[in-house]
């Protein structure tokens, strides 16, 4: 309730929004600032160990965000024990290590830090990840990525069904196996399979792009075969080095699928049946 | 060099079915009949497959990337210079709205220069203090 009187005080309530051009906020010869206004000032050589043994899934969130708010620039959390909801709504830049596995929704609504993450993660990790890098050493399990719209988030094992369902950017790379339906309605940004990819891959997609290393079981509707280009192979090579991945056969037998967009035209069919068409 | 021929070849196809980079600044842009049927320009799918080609980085992304501790771009990957109204922007996903290019500022012939130009903007846009989330932090948010 206060929060909403203080934004009925602000005005934002009340303003009328006039057309979609916002250059009245901005003048782009301001002071240059790297970060979020409301980003902590943190030193990647200050460094601090969490031992979450005894804590609270709540508890850790918020011991996380004390050390940023001290400083600490690189942060060890040990012990995590597959808690849900670990790692979320960072803002901030930030080196976390965390030694051990996560349960559901680990690392969800992060914008900026770099995660290593030595175990497994649960169902869909990283969700609505905004930007930074998220890498697991070994499984994910589905959902993985759901809805990220930026960022690298990298897998080094298998993943399970519906991998990136609904991504709107970044970069999803899996160093194994992908189930089911991954790139489902995806919208836009990469995805990378180094291993094989189950059926109905890039189904309903809209936009965007997945590589994949292996064989594919099925493709999904409207989604099609593309050529690879030299800037692809190059931008492949630069990605997965990065991360110390290799796809068997190298990047240029790799498979590119993208969206035949047909579907873009889908409310001027939707009396009908989409598959009597496609 | 062989980069250098495949991105003027897909800048191309990112301004649309002309061979004319600024074919969104001289037209309507209304292209498709799915655009000519609702009246209005599809305006921020941008060739969203065309990878970006590391040797155009700016100075000001490279300081960027080092601050955060990134080796790439990161989510900037899909930012693309967009047209709004005969004029080129780039659309930001914070306020789902576009954010123009000054008009004096001189746009290079090719997509890839110009999507550099349009993350810089960009991301001076977003860390700015007067940037339109940080008054709806102030109102709406949990935490300090």
């Amino acid at each position: 309730m206060a929060q909403l009187e203080h934004s009925q005080e602000m005005g934002m309530h009340t303003e009328q929004l006039r057309g979609r051009t916002q250059q009245t906020f901005f003048s782009p010869i301001e002071d240059e600032n790297f970060t979020y206004p409301w980003a902590y000032e943190v030193n990647f050589n200050k460094r601090a160990e969490l031992d979450a043994s005894d804590m609270s899934a709540t508890e850790i969130n918020l011991k996380l965000r004390d050390l940023m708010k001290s400083g600490h620039g690189t942060i060890v959390l040990k012990n995590p024990r597959a808690r849900h909801g670990v790692a979320v709504g960072i803002l901030n830049k930030l080196n976390l290590i965390v030694e051990g596995s996560l349960g559901y929704f680990g690392c969800g609504l992060v914008d900026g830090p770099n995660i290593r993450i030595s175990g497994r993660v649960g169902w869909s990790c990283a969700e609505n990840m905004m930007a930074g890098t998220v890498v697991i050493e070994k499984n994910a399990g589905s959902t993985f990525g759901a809805a990220m719209r930026g960022g690298d988030l990298v897998c080094k094992g298998d993943v399970g069904a519906r991998a990136g369902i609904d991504m709107k950017g970044g970069t999803l790379i899996i160093g194994g196996r992908a189930g089911a339906f991954c790139g489902f309605m995806m919208q836009r940004g990469r995805m990378v399979i180094l291993g094989d990819a189950g059926i109905n891959l890039g189904d309903s997609m809209y936009d965007g792009t997945i590589y994949v290393g292996g064989k594919i079981a099925d493709l999904g509707v409207d989604a099609v075969p593309a050529e690879m280009t030299d800037l692809d192979k190059a931008w492949l090579d630069r990605k997965l080095s990065q991360y110390g991945l290799k796809t068997p056969n190298g990047v240029g037998k790799m498979q590119k699928i993208v969206a035949g967009k047909q579907l873009w035209n889908y409310d001027n069919l939707e009396p009908t049946e989409k598959k009597l068409v496609l | 060099m062989a980069l250098n021929k495949v991105t003027a070849k897909t800048a191309n196809k990112a301004g649309g079915e002309s061979e004319d980079i600024d074919h969104f600044l001289k037209t309507e842009g209304l292209d498709s009949n799915r655009e000519k049927e609702i009246g209005q320009h599809i305006g921020y799918r941008y060739d969203v497959n065309l990878v970006p080609d590391y040797d155009r980085l700016t100075p000001f992304l490279k300081t960027y990337m080092e601050t955060m501790g990134w080796d790439d771009l990161n989510w900037l990957e899909d930012v693309h210079m967009g047209y709004e109204e005969h004029r080129a922007a780039v659309f930001d996903r914070n306020i789902n709205g576009w954010v123009t290019v000054p008009e004096d500022m001189e746009l290079p012939n090719n997509q890839q220069d110009r999507d550099m130009i349009a993350r810089e903007l960009l991301i001076k846009f977003q860390m700015s203090k007067r940037h339109p989330m940080v008054d709806l932090r102030k109102a709406y948010a949990k935490f300090d």
